[in-house]
């Protein structure tokens, strides 16, 4: 009986769209100051099976929004874990292709909102316009792309709106208030907040800079913004998410993958995004 | 034809649809900064004038034009060459460095980081840091550490910091991803002394504008030695500042041809090469849009090259440009070529040429090379102004195990 539920309960909502999924978000983040928890695992890495699994574990743990990387041969704005990582996704084959066929498997059962990070290069290969077509008919909600700032996205974003394609630009501490300004602008439903002048990377802990360049984000701007690069604890992610409207966590989980094998990664994995998650809702 | 001098970038640092900024936005303040900086320097009349005095007192500046007599003689043509090899620190490399350094001055900040692949930016940029007094990272591809280690030493002897990259390819394309992240991590105090035209906006104009030092020079000179304008001015192209240089000069002379030189590697069909401009198609790589190699799914392609200076997949954003309106041509040599013109302008001229210049001797001596300006004027030979645009000390390591070993292209 309890399955019986479980499927009525799942397929309720299923009959909302991810698009609809990620409005309610900023809503509750506007209304209810909903905090958002947004893991990040490089697609393909340790395979793709692995990343569908793990999918279903981060919506399982309380995740709002899936990021999934999208690997590059030269991932400038990313530290050695993810250079690591991308590289043996890359080996394993994945290209923008077969994680766009990874999103419409996820999507049969989940209608949990899934960003794609990826560089421009592989973008501009497979054709922009082309691209947030398929990407669309896949069921991808959105685009993070680290090498296009808003002067050079507007064309993207353009193809990106006629496809229902949710675009967000990200913001460096940085950034001027009127660099601001346009990143808010042009983001489509929230901006991604880089927490330090870096690549990505766990952290062990933040200093004033990252405090300060939230508070300025918070003041600037009126779309919602996660927080992310370098996010490890429960207890950073506590920190940076009471400035900011949510955090991205990435090395650290690809860093549990990296050190004890998927069985064990993804226990580990488990309960991070569950102490993670924990906080966050301590803080609402 | 329109003419092309004073006209590109426009304000969003485009060459047609090539170059911008594809960069972080962590570096796009930095971007605009430098953008400022540079504008205003061009119009800061003590500015201009101390960089034309270490040009000319630390550089050596003019560098002379030499008309080279034997190799004219079996080619069939007056080649002229311009002589950068004899700047400071042997290569076109010190023009850009000298202005570059001179900017971070002006803009305060106090750390220098650079990327290099035949180790002669990074050579030209540890030079400058000396001479300014401003620490020195260089990052530099674990292979080029070992091709071109005698420009290692000399660096290292000028107190920069060599970080091997062995990330990728580790080489040029590596060191330039390395560079990147420490700018990105690094940005309020660093300076990022970028070697070529490529990059985000404004480095492309940027080094361009201190290398058009050489066109101006060879115009001027070859009208007085020649009494006329070249039927061609020939370099050879990786990321292609020299050849900038060079045809910055000649753009709007309809009458000068003008020919870039790219590394065709083990041969083009070969798959191991560096021949951006032939074989490349327009992508986003290291801050701009421009021609570059890569994959099916977007994936940068490990090029290849003999010489470390162009072993690279990407070009300069006006290179692209100029290509696609035609003003300039695009060709390619492959390593064996070059490594055997090399040896024969040593032989000829008593130069040792680099093996990056060496490609653009090696397409002279194609036995069509000049075929088609010799009905031109019936008594004369054509003219041919060519960039050798550095000196070949630091490819002895690769020559002459290569005499023994024609395998050993990498080593």
């Amino acid at each position: 009986m309890s399955s019986k539920i479980q499927n009525l309960k799942s397929s309720d909502n299923l009959s909302r769209s991810h698009l609809d999924v990620l409005a309610s978000l900023m809503s509750g983040v506007r209304n209810n100051g909903r905090k958002l928890l947004i893991p990040y695992f490089t697609a393909g890495y340790p395979s793709l099976r692995a990343t569908y699994d793990l999918a279903k574990l981060a919506e399982d743990c309380g995740a709002d929004i899936l990021e999934l990387g999208a690997p590059f041969s030269d991932p400038l704005a990313d530290g050695p874990t993810i250079q690591k990582s991308s590289q043996i996704a890359l080996d394993n084959g994945v290209n923008l292709e077969s994680i766009l066929n990874l999103v419409e498997k996820i999507r049969v059962k989940s209608n949990l909102p899934i960003f794609i990070m990826g560089y421009y290069n592989p973008i501009e290969a497979f054709g922009p316009r082309r691209f947030v077509k398929a990407a669309s008919a896949s069921g991808l909600t959105g685009m993070i792309i680290p090498d296009l700032p808003p002067e050079e996205g507007e064309e993207f974003t353009g193809f990106a709106k006629e496809s229902n394609v949710a675009v967000t630009f990200l913001a460096a501490p940085t950034s001027t208030a009127k660099r601001l300004k346009k990143i808010d602008s042009m983001s489509t439903h929230f901006v991604y907040a880089v927490t330090v002048a870096g690549v990505t990377g766990a952290r062990k802990s933040f200093g004033t800079e990252t405090l300060g360049a939230l508070r300025r984000f918070r003041h600037a701007l009126r779309k919602p913004f996660v927080a992310g690069f370098g996010v490890s604890t429960p207890q950073n992610a506590a920190k940076l998410a009471r400035v900011s409207d949510g955090v991205v966590i990435g090395s650290a989980l690809i860093k549990a993958l990296d050190g004890s094998g998927y069985r064990a990664g993804s226990k580990q994995i488990a309960n991070l995004l569950t102490a993670v998650r924990k906080s966050l809702d301590g803080l609402t | 034809m329109t003419l092309l001098t004073g006209k590109y970038p426009d304000k969003r640092g485009r060459f047609g649809k090539y170059g911008g900024r594809y960069v972080p936005e962590t570096v796009m303040y930095a971007l605009e900064e430098l953008t400022q900086a540079y504008k205003s320097s061009k119009r800061d009349k003590s500015f201009q004038s101390e960089l034309s005095i270490l040009l000319r007192d630390y550089s050596g500046r003019p560098t002379p034009l030499y008309f080279a007599e034997r190799f004219s003689d079996k080619v069939g043509a007056d080649v002229y060459f311009k002589r950068e090899d004899l700047n400071h620190t042997g290569a076109h490399k010190i023009n850009n460095c000298l202005g570059q350094a001179l900017l971070a001055r002006k803009m305060g900040k106090r750390r220098i980081i650079a990327e290099t692949g035949a180790g002669q930016h990074g050579l030209a940029t540890a030079t400058v840091c000396a001479l300014f007094d401003l620490e020195c990272v260089i990052y530099m591809g674990a292979i080029d550490v070992k091709r071109q280690i005698s420009n290692v030493r000399k660096m290292e002897l000028l107190d920069a910091k060599v970080i091997p990259v062995e990330s990728g390819s580790k080489t040029l394309k590596d060191a330039t991803n390395e560079a990147l992240r420490d700018w990105v991590t690094n940005v309020r105090e660093t300076f990022y002394i970028i070697g070529s035209v490529v990059g985000p906006h404004p480095y492309p104009a940027m080094v361009r504008d201190f290398q058009s030092i050489i066109g101006r020079e060879a115009r001027a000179q070859i009208l007085k030695r020649a009494g006329r304008l070249p039927d061609l001015a020939i370099a050879c192209v990786g990321g292609g500042s020299n050849a900038l240089g060079l045809f910055s000069a000649f753009l709007d002379d309809k009458k000068v041809d003008l020919l870039g030189v790219e590394a065709a590697g083990k041969g083009l069909t070969s798959g191991q090469h560096s021949a951006t401009l032939t074989l490349g198609k327009p992508g986003v790589l290291h801050g701009s849009m421009s021609y570059l190699l890569y994959d099916y799914d977007g994936q940068i392609t490990l090029p290849h090259s003999i010489s470390a200076g162009l072993d690279y997949p990407g070009v300069g954003p006006e290179h692209s440009f100029l290509k696609d309106s035609g003003r300039v041509e695009y060709t390619s040599v492959t390593d064996k070529e070059a490594l055997s013109a090399f040896k024969l302008v040593c032989k000829l001229e008593g130069i040792v040429p680099a093996l990056e210049s060496s490609h653009a001797l090696a397409h002279l001596l194609k036995k069509k090379a000049l075929k088609q300006y010799t009905g031109r004027s019936k008594s004369k030979r054509p003219i041919v102004l060519f960039c050798l645009s550095g000196r070949g000390d630091k490819d002895l390591d690769i020559v002459i195990p290569m005499r023994r070993d024609s395998e050993g292209a990498k080593i």
